[in-house]
């Protein structure tokens, strides 16, 4: 089967819909299209042609062998770098958006040392930081987080996880419609990942953004994700779609059943000794 | 609380024990002719002569010209090399245009120039000012380019996604992040600025402590060609002390400069 077979446009699952009805307000995501999305770096094809649609306000996870590609197509999708060829959009096909719809987050904090956990927050205001009741939102922000009793620290004497909601506070500030995340959890001990994982999925349901995640660890993904996409050599190999009703329970035979179907496609031409 | 109070004065004496040690002895065997005042004066003979020197206002007169040799050579050297590792720092093609140029110039020691310095301006102020700019160019000049150059480039990559403008990153990321790296510039300058002039006003002048030092050699009075040496070492410990300060002041977010 090709990528593009698997890659047609979906709708979100079920309980997705019936969750607006319940509280309709915060569809405010923007779809995302991708177009024969292709990258090279000099001899090097990463992306081969990617074709995809991802419905407003959708969680999906990217998951896929090191090197595989995952960061290389987020940076084509926030703008950082520019694709070979092909073509992305967001919402409507020619709809022109703010450059602060799209926010990203990487597995790095990247925060200003010199700067106070507020100020940092409200870098991610952009042109709007100096408008009146700025400051407001970013401590706003920043007490949604849960740092707002922080917001006069240096980022040095917080502890990785801290910095870490401080750059999620940054990403949020200014009400993106897409936020993408490179392995935002990588480097976090176990316990400070699932209470991160559960501040990223209430403050999606809250805001209702369209969330890309790329990440190494597959039960994250299925925990977090309305869709899991696996690329391998450049192309999406597997599109799968996680309905399991939320909030889910770590380690529930659901969840597991579905981890274990991604590991498979994983691994499914793994030979003896050969590594991840 | 009075008993800690005590533990911390004595802590802070423990330092100067040394010192001060040192110098009791030196009196010790300047009284008891073990060193002859030929060779090495007394410290009480050195404070004598300081107030000497201060009472005739000798001693302010020429502090003051050494001072404002010290801080005009500063200021003009170290503007130049800031905006210089600046301007090359930011751009590529300004380093592709001057880097050659100035690593042969840097390869020159700076003393070296001073039979030159001499022909050129005489012992005239602009002579010892010369030199110090030169000393102090290249400290300054070197650590701003390595700061800027090595500024965290995830964090320029940071503030473009996040809409900064290039003068918002210029002094919100770029110019913070190399500051830690100018401040070392600065630190190593003002080592060069001391230095740079006790050599051109002990060779070519006719003012400042040095000069001073000088004109006792020859007259065989020790005890100020020792008081201009202390002297020299107070303001070069003084200069660095301020230094110290700013950091501290402009770096309270280092983790280096953070007090529990
Ligand atoms: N700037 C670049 N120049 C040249 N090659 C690059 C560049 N960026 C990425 N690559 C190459 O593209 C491929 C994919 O890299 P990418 O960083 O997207 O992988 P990844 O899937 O994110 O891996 P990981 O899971 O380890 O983060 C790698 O082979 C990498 O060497
Ligand atoms: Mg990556």
């Amino acid at each position: 089967m090709t990528a593009g077979a698997l890659s047609v446009a979906r709708s979100a699952p079920e309980y997705w819909s019936e969750a607006h009805e319940a509280t309709p307000p915060v569809a405010r995501g923007l779809s995302l299209t991708v177009r024969n999305l292709t990258k090279s770096f000099g001899d090097n094809p990463v992306l081969k042609g990617l074709d995809l649609f991802i419905p407003a306000g959708q969680f999906v996870s990217i998951v896929g062998k090191s090197g595989c590609g995952k960061s290389t197509l987020l940076r084509l999708l926030v703008g950082l770098d520019q694709p070979t060829s092909g073509e992305f959009w967001y919402g409507a096909a020619d709809e022109k958006h703010d450059k602060s719809a799209v926010r990203v987050m990487f597995q790095e904090p990247r925060l200003l040392p010199w700067a106070r956990v507020l100020s940092n927050v409200e870098v991610g205001l952009g042109r709007a930081r100096k408008e009146a009741g700025a400051r407001e939102r970013a401590l706003e922000t920043l007490k949604g987080v849960g740092l707002g009793d922080r917001r006069d620290e240096w980022p040095s004497v917080l502890s990785g996880g801290q910095r870490q909601r401080v750059a999620l506070a940054r990403a949020l500030v200014s009400h993106p419609q897409v936020l993408a995340f490179d392995e935002p959890l990588g480097a976090l001990d176990a316990l400070t990942r699932i209470s991160m994982q559960n501040l990223l999925e209430q403050v999606w349901r809250e805001q209702g953004f369209t969330a890309l995640m790329v990440t190494h660890d597959v039960a994250e993904a299925v925990m977090l994700a309305d869709r899991v996409l696996l690329i391998e050599e450049g192309k999406i190999t597997l599109d799968l779609r996680v309905d399991i009703p939320r909030p889910r329970r770590r380690g529930s035979a659901e969840v597991a059943a579905l981890e274990g179907r991604i590991l498979d496609a994983l691994f499914k031409d793994a030979r003896v000794g050969e590594d991840a | 609380m009075s008993a800690g109070r005590l533990q911390k004065a004595a802590d802070g004496l423990v330092p100067w024990l040394l010192p001060l040690g040192l110098l009791f002895v030196w009196e010790l065997a300047s009284q008891t002719g073990l060193i002859s005042g030929r060779v090495l004066p007394a410290p009480s003979a050195v404070v004598v002569a300081g107030w000497r020197l201060a009472a005739t206002g000798e001693l302010w007169v020429n502090m003051g010209v050494s001072g404002l040799r010290a801080l005009v050579g500063l200021a003009i050297g170290g503007t130049f090399g800031f905006v210089l590792g600046l301007t090359n720092g930011l751009s590529k093609k300004f380093e592709r245009a001057t880097d050659t140029l100035l690593q042969m110039v840097r390869n020159i020691p700076h003393l070296a120039l001073i039979p030159l310095v001499i022909l050129w301006f005489g012992i005239e102020e602009a002579a010892k000012i010369f030199l110090v700019v030169l000393g102090v160019f290249f400290p300054i000049y070197i650590n701003t380019l390595h700061g800027i150059r090595t500024v965290d480039p995830q964090l320029i990559e940071m503030g473009r996604t996040y809409g900064m403008t290039k003068f918002e990153l210029f002094w919100r990321v770029i110019l913070p992040g190399a500051l830690p790296s100018i401040f070392v510039g600065l630190r190593y300058a003002l080592g060069f600025m001391w230095l740079t002039l006790i050599v051109a006003e002990t060779i070519a002048a006719s003012s400042g402590i040095g000069y001073m030092a000088m004109q006792a050699r020859e007259f065989l009075l020790v005890d100020v060609v020792v008081l201009s040496i202390l002297i020299y070492a107070l303001l070069g410990k003084l200069a660095d002390s301020t230094a110290r300060f700013l950091e501290r002041l402009c770096l309270s977010w280092h983790p280096a400069f953070q007090s529990k």
